[in-house]
């Protein structure tokens, strides 16, 4: 008899999962709430703010100041005579050749940068004109994309949408992956071959023609980004499942459980799915970022999520095209995916390495 | 040769940890050139450790401390390369399990002769027409054939003389065998036996052979040394150990399973007839192969009491297993089943659910019988789920507390993982699998051979006394007559499919008829005890 040697369970500490389990929590409560509370919306357009920088202090600066000001004076075709800043107000004299109209203050308004104008004085035959205006202070945590929208804001909408495709078409991936896989497994035979051909001419349908018919069909939804790549991903599933299955099924517990009685669904219930859950989870792991991947793929063809919307992959590829002049574009969505990415991925090691999960 | 008095191979003081965990406490023992050595212990002793150790095949996290000298030469502190030139040719390995021992993907003569082209030097020419001596001598009829084979062409027993065959391909001074025979069939087992005896004399081998049968290396070895939790206990020559043990575990693994006592009962009513039972499986045809059909169990008929134990007794392949499925209808089977006065023949697997409760099956392999993701509560009270869906999970578990009691085992273990579990324990949590419904014929597939002797002794008091008190029948399949003959009333002898004798357990001890009932006596007899 080999004697094994003694079990050195140099145990799987559960440090890795909670981790992961944290930064997941943390990432999805980040994206519920954060777009609430931070001010902006995702298609917020800040003319004045395009491509700004990160930074944890509020706009506009003093450069800022200076051009939007300028911006607002050459459309106004007027010279800034005098500026002084008294705290949150700038009290300005702006001077033009003709009589200035109040009324063209509305651009201070409609500016990013400032508040309403409030005329103080109008002299020289209301050709100079004396007013205050606040500031208008914004946030920009993650800085602006070239559009002038708050990435913070945006990345975390994206963030919404890709954990939605990952989880949601994971879980059709799942379902009818794993129910799939374990019936043809068990049944085995003609039962089984028929099964596995279906799965092969499935497969064999290139995965963006089913998803430019399925949207020429239906139309451009959000579902049915889910439905396309669940329709895909479950084949893969299937496979694996049944593979696993059709080891299990010889094994002897099974045997036990048909000697006791058991029903076939309570054998693949109770014993088969249960035993396969160890490869399920790992390539669930692998699974939940290759959906979020191809996700941006579909959505980079404009097949997927559309424009002002968006995914985590499309903000990357957005990223990857400025990543000379404005790298945060691309830094902190990829960011937010390898976190959840990676905590996903050690999760799922994690979870294969527990007891009770088929390895040990 | 050298002058008699220096060893050829001297252990001193090895210790071999994993962690905290010591496997190896400080072994001592010397092995003189040409002398049989023998470690016997039982699984988990450390003797496969203590060999492996001195080869430096463990595994990188083990830490081995001490002293290996082979002749002159530290084994434990030669650097590897060195090492492995003298590994093969001057050291040889046979292992236990000959299937995994060779590649499947290589021919046997490919295998054997890389070992004479890489350690002897010889020119691959050489190589095979030598591998076809070797062969021969390892007495493998055709040499000049099997040389093409693939391992998987070859039986259990022709590949562990493959395996032999490599060993001594390079006249090695120490062979060392781990458990050579356990995997084998008793008789192929006896014959194996017989030709490391007569290699052992034709080369001038030393040799180390591990085997948890005391009774088996008793006859064999010239030293032996017992093992137990990583210490030697007892050394001492062969004859001594055997006839005078000192230590009590000695004498544990020396003692033979005992006698039941005798079932004189009268004849009780019939539970089970059953009636010319035959099962086939269809093997594919290949391209230019016609379909193959295989008789697995053929025309057999057996008939068995109220109460009463049958001993099942066969060779691996012998249709054993196949037989007790069939009976239970497990695998689809021609003939007649009468069970209880039912005829189960046209029963469907619906119509034969409520019969499941009366009819149970215990397997051979507690590690694989038991599923490692559910805990050993769930585990025993499966049954009860089918057959009594009504019941509250709060009274399941109670029944769980009581079944395990009732075999023996703390009714706290319900709450653990098979994994957690000892063999021994496993095997009870599948009898309480089994007993938990109350059933009236049990099934038991060889439900002691995965298990180490005062193991095994333990399981079979258990089955005795389950049997007693509610009046079980028992199916008893085992390779093992010295088992069959301890718990079995009546004893049926199957070969290639058939059962070729059969009759009451003494008479076909005392009075085999058949040549083949009488090679398994003399193997289960001779080695298991005097």
């Amino acid at each position: 008899m080999i004697e094994s040697a003694p079990a050195v369970h140099l145990s799987p500490r559960d440090w890795p999962m909670r981790a992961s389990l944290a930064t997941l929590g943390l990432i999805a409560l980040l994206c519920l709430i954060g777009p609430l509370v931070s001010g902006h919306l995702y298609d917020q357009v800040y003319r004045d703010y395009v491509l700004v920088s990160p930074s944890l202090f509020a706009h506009p600066d003093a450069r800022e100041t200076r051009e939007a000001l300028d911006a607002i004076a050459r459309r106004m075709r007027v010279r800034v005579e005098a500026s002084r800043q008294d705290g949150e107000v700038l009290h300005l004299t702006f001077g033009a050749d003709r009589r200035i109209d109040p009324r063209a203050l509305r651009a201070f308004e409609r500016s990013d940068v400032f508040g309403p104008a409030r005329v103080v004085e109008t002299s020289d035959e209301g050709r100079r004109l004396s007013f205050d205006v606040p500031f208008k202070r914004t946030v920009f945590l993650f800085g602006t994309d070239a559009n002038g929208r708050d990435l913070f804001t945006r990345t975390l909408i994206a963030g919404r949408i890709s954990l939605a495709v990952g989880l949601l078409a994971s879980f059709v991936t799942l379902t009818i992956g794993v129910a799939y896989g374990a019936v043809a497994g068990y049944a085995g035979g003609r039962i089984d071959a028929l099964m596995m051909r279906i799965v092969e001419i499935v497969y064999a349908l290139p995965f963006i023609f089913f998803v430019i018919v399925l949207v020429m069909v239906f139309g451009r939804h959000f579902v049915l980004i889910f439905i396309a790549i669940g329709a895909v991903e479950w084949l893969d599933m299937a496979r694996i499942v049944r593979g696993q299955t059709l080891s299990i099924k010889h094994r002897y517990f099974v045997a036990a459980a048909e000697a006791l009685g058991a029903s076939a669904p309570a054998i693949l219930w109770r014993h088969v799915i249960p035993n396969a859950a160890g490869p399920i989870a790992a390539f669930l792991a692998v699974l939940v970022p290759r959906v979020i991947l191809l996700e941006s793929f579909v959505s980079f063809l404009g097949l997927g999520v559309q424009e002002p919307l968006t995914s985590w992959g499309v903000l990357v590829a957005d990223g990857a095209r400025n990543i000379q002049g404005s790298i945060h574009l691309l830094i902190f969505p990829a960011l937010f995916l390898g976190a959840t990415l990676g905590a996903m991925q050690s999760l799922g090691n994690a979870w294969q390495g527990s007891p009770g999960t088929g390895r040990h | 040769m050298d002058a008699r008095g220096k060893p050829l191979l001297r252990v001193r003081d090895l210790r071999v940890s994993y962690g905290a965990a010591s496997v190896v406490k400080g072994v001592n023992f010397t092995l003189q050139r040409g002398e049989t050595a023998a470690i016997a212990g039982e699984s988990g002793s450390g003797k496969t450790q203590t060999v492996l150790a001195v080869l430096k095949l463990l595994p990188r996290q083990a830490v081995t401390t001490g002293s290996a000298l082979f002749e002159d030469t530290e084994l434990l502190a030669l650097p590897r390369n060195r090492f492995d030139a003298l590994l093969g040719r001057r050291i040889a390995m046979v292992f236990q399990e000959p299937m995994s021992s060779l590649d499947p993907l290589f021919t046997v003569g490919a295998q054997i002769g890389a070992i004479l082209h890489l350690k002897a030097g010889l020119s691959r020419r050489a190589a095979v027409a030598r591998a076809k001596e070797l062969l021969d001598l390892a007495g493998i009829a055709e040499p000049g054939r099997r040389v093409h084979s693939y391992p998987h062409e070859l039986s259990g027993g022709q590949r562990q003389r493959v395996a032999i065959a490599m060993a001594i391909a390079c006249n090695p001074d120490l062979l060392i065998a781990d458990e050579p025979t356990t995997a084998l069939d008793v008789t192929v087992a006896a014959r194996i036996l017989e030709l490391l005896a007569k290699l052992k004399q034709s080369f001038g081998m030393a040799m180390i052979f591990i085997s948890h049968d005391l009774g088996l290396v008793r006859r064999f070895a010239d030293r032996v040394h017992v093992m137990r939790e990583g210490e030697i206990v007892e050394a001492g020559s062969a004859a001594e150990v055997a006839a005078n043990p000192r230590h009590e575990y000695t004498r544990m693994l020396l003692a033979a399973i005992p006698r039941a006592q005798e079932h004189t009962r009268t004849e009780t009513p019939v539970l089970l007839r059953a009636q010319n039972i035959g099962v086939r499986y269809s093997l594919r045809g290949g391209w230019l192969s016609a379909a193959r059909e295989i008789r697995a169990v053929d025309g057999v008929s057996l008939c068995l009491g109220q109460g009463r134990t049958l001993g099942l007794v066969g060779e691996s392949g012998s249709g054993k297993s196949t037989l007790a499925r069939a009976i239970l209808k497990l695998v689809p089977a021609s003939g007649m089943i009468n069970f209880d006065g039912r005829d189960l023949t046209r029963l469907d697997r619906a119509a034969m659910r409520p019969l499941r409760r009366s009819m149970q099956l215990v397997f051979q392999d507690p590690y694989g019988s038991l599923s490692p993701s559910m805990r050993v509560g769930v585990i025993v009270t499966e049954g009860l789920r089918v057959h009594e869906p009504a019941i509250s999970g709060k009274e399941r578990d109670a029944r769980a507390a009581l079944a395990l009691e009732e075999v023996l085992l703390d009714p706290g273990l319900r709450h653990r993982f098979p994994q957690e579990l000892s063999g021994g324990q496993r095997q009870r949590v599948a009898i309480a699998r089994a007993m938990i419904l109350k059933p009236r014929l049990v099934v038991l597939d060889e439900p002691t051979s995965a298990l180490d002797r005062a193991v095994q002794i333990g399981i079979l008091a258990l089955l005795e006394d389950l049997q007693e008190a509610h009046g079980l029948t028992y199916v008893f399949i085992s390779h093992d007559l010295a088992v069959i003959r301890a718990v079995a009333d009546e004893i049926a002898v199957m070969k290639d499919g058939r059962i070729i004798e059969q009759g009451a357990a003494h008479e076909i001890v005392l009075r085999p008829r058949e040549p083949y009932t009488r090679a398994l006596i003399a193997a289960a007899f001779q080695t298991g005890e005097t």
